[in-house]
């Protein structure tokens, strides 16, 4: 391999590090976003059990 | 309120992929080696495209700011935060590959004699503050103000950078496009303008699933206050 070839193939691989850092880190946000709306579902469904528990009581 | 017209995302990621696979291919096994440069010229593909980006990002953050500032509607100062944070990091990808290329055509990694390196490194700085103004203020429409008034003095500077290639003097810095057209042909300029195409169709994807990414946390946000 040249020293040109090298440059070339590191400054493509720079690029792909950087766009695969932040696809990364939205993978990891939309990870957190999926648990928080999970949770919220829960939460709702829980309030729903007790509102049909109080009314039934 | 989703635009009816719009292609889905995954069309656009589609698109940007097989571009961004066609573009790599016609950069390696197609595009001739430049007289001068020789093989390191196989840089410039994704370099100028990746720089031309960028100012496309800033330029669409300052678009969606003066939306902001005119129509007070809050979905344009989170599309301008969105599209500016995408310009820095096509920003930092300019840096980047432009040190390398600089590595290996002028042996240096920076050069501070350089008006169009150092304009690029103060519109990107210039970018980076916006996100330490933006965080220092909280959220409300406050915030919003001062990020659009900000983002709209720092699309000046796109211009400025553009241009330093030609009002400098003493530049070691290739000049690609001028008045009468670019300065290549042939296979080199179609595979600038499918590396150019691939970029701009990447910006977007990743632009659209980062503002989905922040609707969606926002909504959540609201939900959890209601």
């Amino acid at each position: 391999m040249t020293t040109a070839e090298k440059y070339v193939t590191a400054a493509y691989c720079v690029i792909f590090a950087v766009v695969l850092a932040y696809v990364v880190l939205i993978a990891f946000k939309l990870q957190r976003l999926e648990r928080e709306v999970g949770e919220l579902e829960r939460q709702s469904k829980a309030e729903d059990d007790e509102r049909e528990t109080v009314s039934v009581g | 309120m989703a635009r009816p017209n719009r292609l889905s995302l995954t069309t656009v990621a589609l698109a940007s992929a097989v571009l961004v696979i066609v573009a790599l291919a016609l950069v390696f096994f197609v595009a001739p080696n430049d007289a001068n440069q020789g093989f390191s010229q196989r840089i410039f593909y994704f370099h100028v495209s990746i720089a031309f980006t960028a100012y496309g990002c800033f330029a669409a953050g300052a678009w969606k700011a003066l939306r902001y500032l005119w129509k007070h509607d809050p979905r344009a100062d989170l599309e301008s935060y969105v599209a500016i944070h995408q310009g820095v990091i096509f920003g930092t990808l300019v840096l980047l590959t432009g040190s390398i290329w600089a590595k290996i055509s002028w042996g240096h990694w920076w050069l501070w004699g350089e008006d169009e390196l150092v304009l690029f490194l103060v519109l990107y700085l210039f970018y980076c503050a916006y996100f330490m103004l933006r965080f220092s203020v909280d959220p409300g429409p406050q915030r919003a103000n001062f990020s659009a008034v900000y983002a709209l003095f720092g699309v000046v500077l796109i211009p400025v950078s553009f241009l330093a290639i030609r009002i400098a003097r003493s530049f070691v810095h290739p000049e690609v496009f001028t008045l009468h057209g670019p300065n290549f042909g042939g296979w080199i300029l179609v595979t600038y303008c499918v590396a150019q195409a691939a970029l701009l169709v990447f910006a977007h994807a990743l632009y659209r699933i980062e503002l989905s990414g922040k609707r969606l946390d926002l909504r959540i946000r609201e939900l959890r206050i209601a």
